[in-house]
């Protein structure tokens, strides 16, 4: 079992692609070509070549090839180590380099880039969609922690242009307006590492299958009510302690029930949790929600509207993040949350009409 | 039969992967958050992670000053990437208020590789590590810019040191904790057991 990696073949300058080889698949899925957007690759091959061109060594590489084996980039295990870093952390919703700056000043592990926060989509409406990549390159300019952006649901150009601006993680995601109603990206395509929301174990697997690299739960973005998020989080422990107590035959039945290629449901059984980082997204306002979330099994926190909606948001990010970190500690917990002024105001989920709910998107 | 007690530092990152290769070989880990669980340990990891995000937080929770007092008594340490960051004497590309524990007589350059789309999987040689290639992952990983004679060279990656020890301080721009190979932490424990506080 563990990782078998997925080669998107950038070893060097002049070699050929590698064949990709997709986890918790039997094989080769056939045809599909080296990966999409080599342009930003080469540039940054071209810029570490100049930097490695003067190290204190004084030992000039004209070749980032020169003295080591071959270099892999794109894996499996790459994309999901980069998810295992995010741990304990909060990733925070951003729609500019300001706020991108406050974000990294309160110790968010990584920004993501949007252009309307959740909270603004629902009272604006309209066609949601990938931001505009002005926005996106200032601020990746401006923060030096990894930046995230959003494209729809099966809008796999969008995921191509973000990949090529150099982003470090793209979410497909429901606060988007889907671009396909049967399809999600193909996301083995891809060296960027792809986030999916999942509001089930099964769509948790059928995200993984598609090449996810980390599952976050769906929540009810932008309505700052937190229950939603508890929710699915509950949901996916649930089930996966479920899939543990079956005995191995009864598996193949769990995986035709879950809709979810057996060997990943397999994996899941014997490790006990998702071969990937699971966080949390979706409603979270407070410190104590996101101490809520990672008690329930929350590997890490997303924040959209809850941060820049309140009414002091550089000290609300603090507070959250501190309180991600000490989420077992109530005196950590009771000394972060005084002082905040007012969170966000919110909606009941409840209130909310069946098309209004963006955890039912995504299939 | 008990290893020695080697802290993991859990504010942020990868620490249940440190704790389990730790476990694999041969230590009993433990998570710190607090100045009084560090007091307890006989070696510490500082994990895979964001390292402006930990200095942040080592700073707020006050375990700034009580670990570099401990890295200057002698605590043996091994970080990997934020870690490396978090021990070296400078950082370039990093944030100037960044604060480091300090400790390992370098300048490292952050994101040295690049953006994540540029991290990688390699196969590399590393001394004091016997046996085949060590499988080393690197994820928006740091090297080592520039580094002091007391400081050695493990490893490298087209000729910039990506492996260094300095005494008992060891550092790795990749990810050991992340392939299942655990001869790197298997060092590190080694490197405690000899420093000789055993408890």
């Amino acid at each position: 079992m563990g990782y078998r990696p997925t080669h998107t073949g950038i070893t060097g300058p002049g070699s050929r692609p590698l064949p990709r080889r997709p986890i918790g698949r039997g094989a080769d899925d056939g045809g599909a070509g080296p990966c999409v957007v080599p342009d930003w690759k080469r540039k940054r091959r071209h810029i570490m070549s100049e930097a490695q061109s003067a190290p204190s060594s004084g030992l000039a590489a004209d070749s980032p090839r020169d003295g080591d084996a071959a270099r892999h980039a794109g894996t499996a295990r790459v994309k999901r180590g980069m998810a295992e870093m995010l741990k304990g952390g909060v990733i925070m919703d951003v729609v500019n380099a300001e706020q991108a700056r406050i974000a990294e000043d309160a110790g968010a592990v990584a920004v993501m880039a949007l252009e309307r926060v959740p909270a603004d989509i629902r009272a604006q409406g309209g066609v949601a969609r990938m931001s505009d990549p002005d926005m996106i390159s200032e601020i990746v300019a401006a923060v030096s922690i990894p930046v995230m952006a959003k494209a729809r649901i099966g809008h796999f150009v969008e995921a191509q242009v973000l990949q090529a601006l150099g982003v470090d993680y793209v979410d497909e995601s429901e606060v988007l307006t889907p671009a396909d109603p049967h399809h999600h990206i193909d996301k083995w395509k891809f060296t960027v590492p792809f986030v999916c929301g999942a509001t089930n174990l099964g769509e948790a697997l059928r995200r993984l299958a598609e090449g996810a690299a980390m599952i976050r739960s769906k929540g009810e973005a932008g309505t700052g009510e937190v229950s939603n998020a508890v929710v699915h989080m509950r949901t996916i422990r649930a089930e996966i302690a479920r899939l543990s107590a079956l005995p191995a035959e009864e598996l193949y039945a769990a995986a035709k029930e879950l809709r979810a290629p057996v060997d990943l449901v397999t994996e899941v059984a014997r490790l006990g949790r998702l071969p990937v980082v699971l966080f949390t997204a979706g409603g979270i306002a407070t410190p104590a929600d996101a101490a809520l979330m990672m008690q329930l099994g929350a590997d890490g926190v997303f924040v959209g509207s809850g941060i820049f909606k309140s009414g002091d948001p550089a000290r609300r990010a603090q507070a959250i993040v501190e309180a991600t970190t000490m989420y077992n500690d109530p005196d950590v917990l009771v000394k972060v949350s005084r002082g905040l002024g007012e969170a966000m105001v919110g909606i009941n989920v409840s209130e909310l009409p069946p098309a209004a709910r963006y955890a039912d998107r995504g299939w | 039969m008990s290893g020695p007690r080697i802290g993991v530092l859990a504010l942020q990152g990868d620490v249940r992967e440190h704790a389990r290769a730790l476990a694999a070989a041969g230590a009993r880990p433990v998570e710190v958050r607090r100045v009084a669980e560090l007091d307890e340990v006989d070696g510490l990891v500082l994990p895979g992670g964001e390292s402006t995000t930990i200095g942040r937080l080592l700073r707020v929770f006050a375990l700034l000053e009580p670990l570099r007092e401990r890295v200057l008594a002698g605590l043996p340490v091994f970080g990997s990437c934020a870690g490396m960051i978090l021990l070296a004497r400078d950082v370039v590309d990093g944030r100037p208020d960044q604060p480091l524990v300090g400790g390992l007589d370098m300048v490292v350059r952050r994101n040295a590789f690049g953006r994540q789309v540029d991290s990688f999987e390699a196969d590399l040689d590393v001394v004091g590590v016997p046996g085949p290639p060590v499988h080393a992952v690197f994820i928006r990983a740091p090297w080592v810019e520039k580094a002091g004679d007391t400081v050695e060279v493990l490893a490298r990656v087209a000729e910039a040191p990506v492996a260094v020890r300095q005494g008992s301080l060891l550092a790795t721009a990749f990810h050991p904790e992340l392939t299942g190979d655990f001869r790197v932490h298997r060092l590190f424990v080694d490197i405690v057991r000899s420093s000789g506080s055993g408890r």
